[in-house]
Order: structure tokens, then sequence, then C-alpha cells
């Protein structure tokens, strides 16, 4: 018999077929329908900023990637970045803003810390927060979402709702939910939504930012779109419920219960629904904290995480003086996401409370 | 609906690829021109050899002895003449002395005289598993002997014998289970009297249902004590740690054995073993043995002598029908792989497997993805051990349970970043006792 040549390694023989490239281009693809959304809704200018954002991105890693040897854009990581980054822009920003986020994000927040997997903080969040603080007039300048853009008022238009609200309360107007207050300063609902509102009894303005017609980020404005995308990676099981659903529902019981003291209309009378649907939770909460770099690897560390999350927003949100909830509790939990790891472990197989009392005792 | 048993902690569901030689019965391998028995076919001391070169020897004699507590007899398969002893590298890499046995061209048959084993005392049955060299044939080898002398003040409340085979590939114990169940049912009967067990149980898993049906049939015919349970599908389920926690929901505390939690687990194969010991006075010197993999031309399972070298048994099975990229002994997960098709099997081969070319991954670095703590059976961080070791870090990996870890292969498996994580725990531990 002819000898074959044989490779001896290490068992396991077989392995499952995720590998990294592979969950980095799902994300991405997860991501399409809420990029689309976003493309259709503020015009083609989006699509010039998510394809400036992502050709950075890969720019900056490509360049980074040859210092060291072998380029690491197969892997599909830069990639998701420049899209992240692009889908956290206003479409109206100028180019050079998304440029600067996407390389602060793959040079500072990555690179500097070690590349694919040793970075401490979300890479395009990091690039997001950066230019938002560098450059806050036009990051926090919005355009109206076409299928509104006829009947909306020009004093509206630069402000998202949860961001025209919350100027609202600041500046003494007290007893109204934020649908109220956008009732009362003339925001329109699109047809759609307010015959939706007639049938279900959600206000217009929910189902409005649940579809995603609101002025907002490219990307995260139909919670709809990124809950079709979150949900296709729980079923490819690239995620797992335990940081979103905690992170969302975290929001919404706070928001519940204490949102309405802000606005003077006492406890359990915040808006449940619309908490979830608004600003960049949904997409902070199924893209952003599930990030498997920055967050705990365990599923009851990503518990802990996804609540803390949630409550992070919950205060920036409601008793904070900026903007920016959702990418600041992000960031916040990521830089915990360590001391989480070091301290909430799984059990170890056939521990139990008994034996570690005895064991305590024994060493006393 | 009653829910299925299983292990509750990680796991992983690889294919079971079972497909290539499950409905093969049992062959047994035309007797080799050669035979290489090795003396360390056990876990524990090698056998100390009684025989020197130029000696001839009947088959089923006793050629090796236990050399130490945990050790076992080694039985010669064959009679014939012992051309020489030499050194031989076995597939696990452990290297001991075997004797290359020349058979003669008549083999005895057996006597095969049954006899009543309840009327023989508990202690006179463990002393001929320990004279017949029986050891555990799911591929631990732990000697069968050792297991079975429960301390005065343990209690056995429960045999469990193991007919999971959650292993892909594997189909021996379930041909056992289909072609000797009622040897085997009997053996665990024998075995529970030894040991004074007073449950006893069969699991296996949902993907073999005609050998849950059979056993079940046979228990009725016979009227055994013996409960079969149908188990979810789920690797490793045939490690006994989670085997227990399957069928007997008790969980094995670190650095404990079964025996601590009342119980005793053997293989459905040993249970054969014992059967064959006690009632036939037959020594452990064959087993049954999956010849499969893609790159098989016609897998089978094999009823071949302890020593038969692997190119004997790939030649009774028509060869390569394409070339393999990795020959393994054993199952897929826990196996080893090999090159030399000289080795011989042992006691505990299980499996010979010619895998196909796997698709080439690029590996990456840790992602911190979580589906290695999520995937490890014991509740370990599989992520963050291997970065102890890498970093040289072995004080920190063994005070992190590194010793628990049982090479499972559930978190390599799973990883999306390829890293080789089994591999680096089997470093770890090797490197963590040195510095000790």
């Amino acid at each position: 018999m002819n000898k074959p040549a044989l490779t001896v390694s290490s068992s396991p023989h077989l392995h499952a077929k995720a590998d990294t490239a592979s969950i980095m281009w799902s994300v991405s693809l997860a991501l399409a329908p809420a990029s689309l959304w976003g493309i259709y809704v503020f015009g083609l200018r989006s699509l010039l900023v998510l394809g400036v954002s992502i050709l950075s991105a890969m720019l900056v890693e490509y360049l980074l990637g040859n210092l060291g040897k072998e380029s690491t854009l197969w892997d599909g990581s830069a990639f998701l970045t420049g899209l992240l980054v692009g889908m956290n822009m206003s479409p109206s920003v100028p180019l050079f803003i998304p440029f600067l986020a996407s390389a602060f994000a793959i040079f500072v927040a990555k690179w500097t810390f070690g590349g694919l997997g040793a970075n401490w903080a979300n890479p395009a969040l990091a690039g997001r927060v950066f230019v938002f603080f560098s450059f806050t007039t036009p990051m926090s300048t919005y355009v109206r979402p076409r299928t509104l853009a006829a009947a909306m008022p020009d004093a509206l238009a630069s402000a998202t709702p949860l961001g025209f609200a919350k100027t609202a309360i600041a500046g003494g107007t007290l007893g109204m939910d934020s649908n109220a207050l956008l009732s009362s300063a003339g925001y329109p609902a699109t047809g759609l939504a307010q015959s939706i509102s007639q049938a279900t009894g959600f206000s217009a303005y929910t189902i409005d930012s649940f579809l995603g017609n609101v002025a907002g980020c490219i990307g995260e404005v139909s919670a709809l779109a990124l809950l079709i995308g979150g949900l296709y990676l729980l079923a490819r099981k690239i995620i797992t419920w335990h940081i979103p659903a905690t992170y969302l529902l975290s929001v919404a019981v706070l928001t519940w219960v204490f949102g309405g003291l802000p606005s003077g209309r006492g406890a359990f009378t915040g808006s449940f629904f619309p908490s979830m649907f608004s600003g960049g939770l949904m997409l902070g909460a199924l893209f952003m904290a599930t990030d498997y770099v920055t967050s705990p690897i365990s599923h009851k560390g990503q518990i802990v995480y996804g609540v803390g999350c949630g409550f992070f927003t919950f205060l920036f949100r409601y008793f904070g003086s900026m903007p920016e909830a959702v990418s600041v509790s992000i960031l916040l939990m990521n830089v915990l996401t360590p001391t989480i790891d070091r301290y909430i472990v799984p059990r170890k197989f056939g521990d139990t409370r008994e034996l570690r009392k005895k064991q305590k005792e024994a060493k006393v | 609906m009653q829910k299925v048993p299983t292990f509750s902690k990680g796991g992983v569901h690889p294919d079971d690829k079972k497909v290539f030689s499950r409905s093969q019965s049992i062959e047994r391998l035309p007797m080799p021109g050669e035979l290489l028995v090795a003396l360390s076919q056990h876990l524990g001391a090698p056998a100390k050899a009684l025989k020197a070169k130029g000696d001839t020897v009947i088959r089923g004699e006793k050629i090796g002895e236990a050399a130490g507590f945990i050790s076992a007899d080694v039985h010669s398969p064959v009679s014939g003449t012992i051309k020489e002893i030499r050194k031989v590298t076995l597939a696990n890499s452990v290297v001991c002395d075997a004797y290359v046995i020349i058979p003669d061209e008549v083999q005895p048959e057996l006597s095969g005289n049954a006899e009543d084993w309840r009327s023989l005392s508990s202690s006179d049955l463990l002393a001929r598993i320990k004279d017949l060299g029986i050891v555990g044939m799911g591929g631990a080898t732990f000697p069968a002997h050792v297991k079975f002398s429960i301390p005065k003040d343990k209690k056995v409340e429960a045999f469990v014998v193991n007919g999971v085979e959650c292993e892909p590939y594997l189909t021996a114990d379930y041909r056992i289970m289909l072609e000797k169940g009622e040897e085997a049912l009997e053996g665990a009967m024998i075995g529970a009297k030894v040991i004074g067990a007073e449950r006893i149980i069969v699991g296996v898993e949902l993907n073999k249902p005609d050998a849950i049906e059979h056993l079940r049939n046979l228990i009725a015919q016979k009227g055994y004590p013996i409960e079969v349970m149908g188990l979810k599908m789920k690797y490793p389920q045939g490690d006994e740690k989670q085997l227990l926690k399957a069928t007997i929901n008790r969980e094995i505390p670190s650095g404990k054995l079964p025996l601590d939690v009342g119980a005793v687990v053997a293989n459905i194969g040993t249970c054969n073993a014992i059967y064959e010991a006690v009632v036939l006075g037959k020594s452990l010197y064959e087993r049954v043995i999956s010849v499969t993999g893609e790159c098989i031309a016609n897998p089978k399972n094999v009823l071949a002598p302890v020593g038969t070298k692997v190119s004997d048994l790939l030649a009774f099975c028509g060869g390569f029908k394409s070339e393999p990229e990795k020959l393994v002994s054993g199952g897929p997960m826990m196996g080893f792989s090999f090159f030399d098709v000289e080795t011989p099997i042992t006691k505990g081969s299980s499996g010979l497997l010619a895998l196909e070319p796997q698709k080439k991954v690029r590996q990456t670095a840790c992602l911190n993805c979580g589906r290695c703590v999520a995937a490890c059976p014991i509740g370990l961080m599989p992520a963050k051990l291997y970065r102890y070791i890498t970093h040289g870090e072995y004080e920190m990996a063994m005070q992190t349970s590194l010793m628990d870890c049982k090479e499972c292969g559930c978190c390599s498996f799973v990883c999306p970043a390829h890293l080789p994580l089994v591999h680096t725990m089997k470093t770890g531990k090797k490197l963590g006792r040195k510095k000790k």
C-alpha cells in the first residue's frame, strides 16, 4: 500500500463551520436592511457617507496591516467597523468627518491596542464619539426623512424626536410625554403610521420611529430594519439574546418607572415602547453592545453588561445634559468588561453552594 | 411531553457521520501475518513482560503482568511464536515495549463452556475480571478491576452503562448493542453484582433508536432490572461526568470520581468483555473497532485481535478511496492522529478514521466571542486559559482550573478564530506540572 502524506495534529479533528471572516461578513449583511433604508429615506448622499466611512476604514487597516506583514482586510472586521461608523453619521455631515471617524476607529481605537481582538473600546463607537465631541454641530444636524419631507416644519427638520423632547423639557415644558410634546410642536406622522395607530392604539410617532420615518443618523432610524438584521444574527447564533434583550428591557423598564420624572409627571408614566425604538438604542443594543471583543465572555457577565448599558443609557437620556446616551453608555461598559470577566465567571461543573461552604470551613 | 434527558452545561452538536459504517455487521478480521502486542494497553504502568524472544504462546495466555496498582494484565491474542520484543510508538504517542508475534496457521477454538456466574461471589468475579485483563473499552482504558473495587465505606447506588457513543463516525458500541446485546446486558448484571449496585441504567443517545428498542426487548425477555434511557444527542455525553448528569442528575465535583456521587460508569463494550471473561473464560485480546471515514473504500466494524497493525485493517476494508489528510485512532473529537500505518491497535482502540482534507481556514486573534465558554461542559473559560498559557503564566492557568479540562474538544470545535485551544491546554498541563 502506498503511504499517504498524513497530518498529525492535536484533537479535535472536526470543526464547526463558523470562522472570524464569515462572522464579520454576516454582521455586515445583517446591517444591510437598515443601511438600505437609510439610503432610501435620506437620499443618495447617505450612500456617499457610508462609502467614505467604509473605504477610509479599509484604507487605514490596509496601511497598518502592511506595516506588519500581511493585510488583514480579508477578515471583514475593517469593513464592518467602517459600515458602523457610516451608519452613525448624520446624512448631511461633511465628508471629512466620516473619514476622520473611521481613521480614529481603526488607528487609535483598534490598532494602537494591538488590532483585532485586543481593543478595549468598540472602534466604531470610539470613532463616532471622537467626531461627535469634536464637531458637535454638523454631527447633530439632521435632515428630514423623505417620507415626511413635505409635512415637516423647518424648525423641526434638524432635530431627532428624542433630542427635541429633551430640549423642550430642559426648556421648562413640563407635564407632557414625548408624544404629546411632538404633537404640540406639529411634528408630522406618515399616513401609514396614522392608520396603524388607529388600528392598534399605539401613538403614530411610536410607529414612525419603529418604521424609520424620523430624523436621525443614517443607520439608526428604522428599528424594524435593525430588528430584521438582529433576528438574522440570532438565528445564525452569531449573537445571543443575553445582551440585546437585557439592554432593551432595562431601558424600557427604567424609562417606564422613572422616565416621567424630569417632565414632572411622576413615576410609572414613562413611555415603554418609544424608549426602545428611539435614538440609537436599537442599533446600539443589537450591533454595538454585542461586539464580541468589548463585551463580556460569559452569558452571566453579558447579562450584567446589558443591564449596565441600559441603566447608563436611561440615566444619560433623562438626567444627562448631552445627547449620545447610547454611545457613551456602551463605551463605559466596555471599560468595565475586563472587570466583569474577572469576577463573573461561569459556575464550574459539580460546584455547589454546600461544597464551597465545606471548603471554606475546611480552610478555617 | 416528558423532557428527553441530557446534560445541561455546554456541549456541542457535530454532525454524527455514523452513516458510513452504521449498517455494517461486525466482521472478523482474517488472521494477520504478524501482530504487535503492546505492553502498555491501559491507563497506568505498562505490564511486565513474561515471555522472551523465541517463546511460543497460546491464544488467551497471559504474557504481560500488571505492574502496580493501576495496571492490567496483557494476554496473547493468538497462538504463535514471539519473533522479538521491540519498542513501538502507539497512536497516542506512548512509546513502550511490544511483542512481535507470528501467529500459527491453525488457531485453537475457544473452549466456550458457559459457567453460571450467579454462584460465584463478587470477589471471585472481580478476580476474574482482573486476571483476564479487562480495561475500559471506551478509550480511556482504565483497568476495570480497579474501578470495580469498591472501598468498604462507599456505596454504589447506580451502575451506569455507557452506550452513548457520542463521538461522530464511531459505530462499534452501536453494533455491539445490536449484535451482542444479550451478552453485554448479562455483563452489566455481572458488573452490578460485583459493585453491589442497586440500580442499573444503560444510557443511549436517540440517534440509535433501534439499539434502544433492541435492548429494551431483551431486558423484557430476560426480566433484568435494567433501565434503558434514551438521551438527547449532545457531545460529550459519553464522558462519565456528563453521562451521570444526564442519567441520574448528579454532578461530580472537581477532582472527584463517580464513586463519590454513588455511581460507577462502564462502557457497553466493557460489559461485553466482562461477560466473555466471566462466562466464557476469554481474556481481553480482541475488540470491535470501526474502520470508517470519508476516505475508506469499504467502511466496516471489524472484530480484530489486539496488536493488529493499522495497515492490515485498511487492507481488509479495501484501502483508501481517496487520499486522507489524517489517520485518527479513536473518535474525531478526542482521538489521536498518527502517521505510521504500521501502528498497532490496543484494547482501547474504538475507531480507525481516515479523514478527508478539511477546508483550510486562517487563524485570527481571539475575538472574545464567548463560544468556548458557552461550549465548555465543565464551566471553564478556555479563552482565558489560552491567554495565560500562551503568555507563560502556567501558575495562573493551574489556579484557574486548567487541570479540570478533560480535553473534550468542544472549545476548539466552536472557536471561530480557529485557535488550537485543546492543544494549548495539553501543553499547559505538561508545562504547569513541570514547573511545580
